[in-house]
């Protein structure tokens, strides 16, 4: 990999590349993480535990409940949990970024 | 031919419900008076492609969401759930969760990277005009697979109201009426229109449910009328009333709980012509675990494949920021979220009342749930209160299908007028011969789609639009997640992995599909020696049918695809770009932090300065 050299920027550093994007990473896993789970776990439970999912809870089976009704508002926490932390990331960067231009 | 077709027009006039008359014509004067009216404020060549990158987040995330539910999920859901029940609820869930993907791994980067489109994304991350070229090609087919259905429920939708209308007829008066919209106002007058009818969708979505289930009886009544198989008799609630199901209708058991008709279709089929006792068993035996594969595919094609349609990624271009961006892709989320809660309770609750429905295939079946849903009201003594419902339901599904397709021309359009003439034809074009272009390139495509959707009539709009994201899914989703995500990527190891696992996904889909037209055709036929003679004439669907039977699972993983082929598509990435590492463009690190740091460090202007200076 070619990599120029011509900055000697804080900000255009490899280190701080790689930060910026390890940190905004290891969010958007976290929170896929929790969402995937969801989507694999309720196939299996289905699967191993028919007699489970299909008892009555207002009606619904609890499988259609957790489908039908449930799983939308899950999806709002995690992309609400997920624009908070991600923006006051960003807010985070921006600052370190050029207090740290200002010190050279 | 407008001659007899206004006379026939006018004759049907006369036996149509005049409410459903006058909301699906305000629809239409309204969509098409906007589009007029906002033609007046789009001016330059910005306002036609990214509407000026001025859109306010509470305006596109309307616009988005009301781009987003699509004919397939006004009237799709609804009839899926009432034909195959329970497993078709993944369809809403993924539809709405899928966004979530997309913001969280490719919504702001895209954003701040700032290009017009995705074709634009592809040539600025790689330095490669051939990969332009290879994303354009993308963009338009994947456009196409998904203008289809849109055409279908426009079809439907008109064949309803105007019962004497052909089929082609709907199809010709939408595809005319949105092309000349698109054409006169570009992005921005679709921005409003857009925005206008998620309020308008969501509006007719619910109130005629809430309506209906105050008279007929709640969701999870009807929900509970339906046994499982753990239950010995249904615990029908006293107010809930239930037609007899006709012998086409899946069982209780089989309708309620997961793993029913949607998933087994294919094992059932090979059940059915199984010779010996002894290989129905074991296929029996296979059939649980074949379903759980179907369910996963599903989620993978549905989820991936939202974070991969161009034209809903066209539109975060549309957002001031990335921060913007973000918040737009939350807002959304919680406005389709709140939408898909109620097409399935049309399903369950036209399961109860409406069980004809199961008899009739094409523009008559289930896909017209919805609309039918309201018209029982005026057999319960609420005559006016039904035709109303029906009404507003009518011009919700008109929003449907003129939005979706409006944004899909918009996205086509702006590929081939910038991509295609901007860029390739005539490099050195005035803006104002661009604009000229974006307009005969929303004529052309506007033409090109209505001749398409013409041929669909006998597929099921959820169905097509299920296979359109599958493609998306094994080629645009692994193209824009990897290009973020990963610094190592060259340009011929993202052709490989967006071409590999895009174009075998549409070869796969394209064999269940010809088999399943030649199938639908064959169901007409009742006479056995012309059934055999309708066979002969069809080869390859013939031998496509019998593999089907003889091999459920490849049925299966061809009607699926996006379970091997997202995984192949990313595998192709990383083995060709690490074999091609020296191609990594030598500015990587420069176009990494354009895509990930905060705008507040103001890298987009110097990445600008220092590509000019290296231009010129």
């Amino acid at each position: 990999m070619r990599e120029t050299t011509s900055n000697p920027d804080a900000i255009h550093s490899d280190a701080f590349l790689a930060r910026l994007m390890r940190d905004q990473l290891k969010l958007s896993i976290a929170c896929a993480l929790c969402f995937i789970v969801a989507l694999v776990a309720l196939p299996l439970l289905n699967y191993f535990q028919p007699a489970f999912m299909a008892q009555r809870v207002f009606g619904f089976t609890l499988s259609w409940l957790i489908l039908g009704v449930l799983f939308f508002p899950f999806v709002w926490i995690i992309s609400f949990i997920f624009i908070k932390r991600s923006i006051a990331l960003e807010v985070a960067e921006a600052q370190a970024a050029t207090k740290d231009g200002a010190k050279r | 031919m407008s001659l007899p077709l206004a006379s026939l027009f006018l004759a049907e006039l006369g036996k149509v419900d005049p409410w459903i008359a006058i909301c699906s014509l305000a629809t239409v004067f309204v969509t098409v008076g906007m589009g007029f009216w906002s033609a007046g404020k789009s001016k330059n060549a910005g306002d036609f492609f990214v509407a000026g990158r001025s859109v306010s987040v509470g305006w596109n995330a309307s616009a988005i969401s009301g781009e987003y539910l699509s004919a397939a999920s006004f009237m799709g859901v609804a009839g899926m759930v009432m034909a195959t029940g329970y497993d078709a609820l993944w369809y809403p869930v993924c539809y709405a969760c899928g966004y979530l993907f997309l913001l969280l791994f490719i919504a702001g980067p895209l954003r701040r990277f700032g290009a017009y489109t995705i074709p634009d994304f592809a040539e600025g991350r790689y330095d490669s005009p051939l990969f332009r070229k290879i994303a354009v090609c993308f963009v338009l087919f994947i456009g196409f697979f998904y203008t289809m259905p849109q055409m279908k429920g426009a079809g439907t939708t008109l064949a309803y109201i105007f019962p004497g209308l052909p089929y082609w007829a709907g199809v010709v008066v939408v595809g005319a009426v949105i092309t000349l919209n698109v054409s006169l106002g570009g992005m921005k007058g679709i921005t409003l229109v857009q925005a206008f009818q998620y309020w308008l969708k969501v509006f007719a979505i619910t109130v005629p449910i809430f309506v209906l289930a105050s008279i007929v009886g709640h969701y999870e009544d009807h929900v509970s009328a339906n046994k499982t198989a753990f239950e010995t008799v249904a615990s029908t609630p006293a107010n809930i009333e239930r037609k007899a199901l006709p012998a086409k209708a899946p069982k209780d058991e089989q309708w309620i709980s997961p793993f029913g008709k949607l998933t087994t279709k294919a094992v059932d089929a090979s059940i059915a012509a199984a010779p010996t006792p002894e290989a129905k068993a074991a296929l029996e035996a296979n059939k649980k675990p074949f379903s759980l594969l179907y369910t996963y595919s599903l989620i993978i094609a549905l989820v991936c494949g939202t974070a991969g349609l161009p034209h809903i990624l066209v539109r975060f271009y549309t957002n001031p920021d990335g921060v913007a961006a973000k918040r737009t892709t939350m807002w959304v989320m919680i406005l389709i979220g709140v939408f898909y809660v109620f097409p399935p309770v049309y399903g369950v609750i036209g399961r109860s009342l409406t069980p004809e429905l199961y008899d009739a295939v094409g523009a008559k079946g289930t896909d017209k749930v919805v609309l039918e849903l309201p018209t029982l009201l005026a057999g319960k003594n609420h005559a006016l209160l039904g035709s109303v419902l029906s009404g507003i339901t009518c011009a919700g599904a008109f929003a449907a299908f003129m939005s979706t397709f409006s944004g899909l021309l918009v996205s086509m359009t702006g590929a081939l007028a910038h991509d295609v003439y901007g860029r390739m034809l005539k490099p050195d074009s005035t803006p104002e011969q661009r604009l000229r272009a974006f307009k005969w390139a929303a004529v052309i495509i506007g033409a090109v789609s209505i001749l398409l959707g013409m041929q669909v009539e006998a597929l099921e709009i959820n169905f097509m639009v299920g296979q359109a994201f599958a493609i998306a899914a094994a080629s645009y989703f692994p193209l824009l997640f990897m290009s973020v995500w990963w610094r190592g990527m060259t340009m011929p190891g993202a052709a490989a992995g967006m071409l590999g696992g895009g174009v075998s996904a549409l070869l796969a889909i394209t064999m269940t599909s010809i088999s399943d037209v030649a199938a639908a055709g064959a169901k007409k036929i009742t006479d056995v020696a012309q059934l055999a003679a309708f066979w002969q004439d069809h080869p390859v669907a013939k031998s496509l049918a019998d593999m089907w039977v003889a091999h459920p699972l490849a049925r299966i993983l061809c009607e699926q695809p996006a379970i091997w082929a997202v995984p192949l598509s990313i595998t192709l990435m990383i083995v060709v770009s690490k074999a091609t590492a020296a191609k990594v463009p030598g500015d990587i690190r420069m176009k990494m932090l354009v895509l990930h740091a905060p705008e507040a460090l103001g890298l987009k202007q110097e990445y600008i300065k220092e590509h000019e200076g290296l231009s010129h």
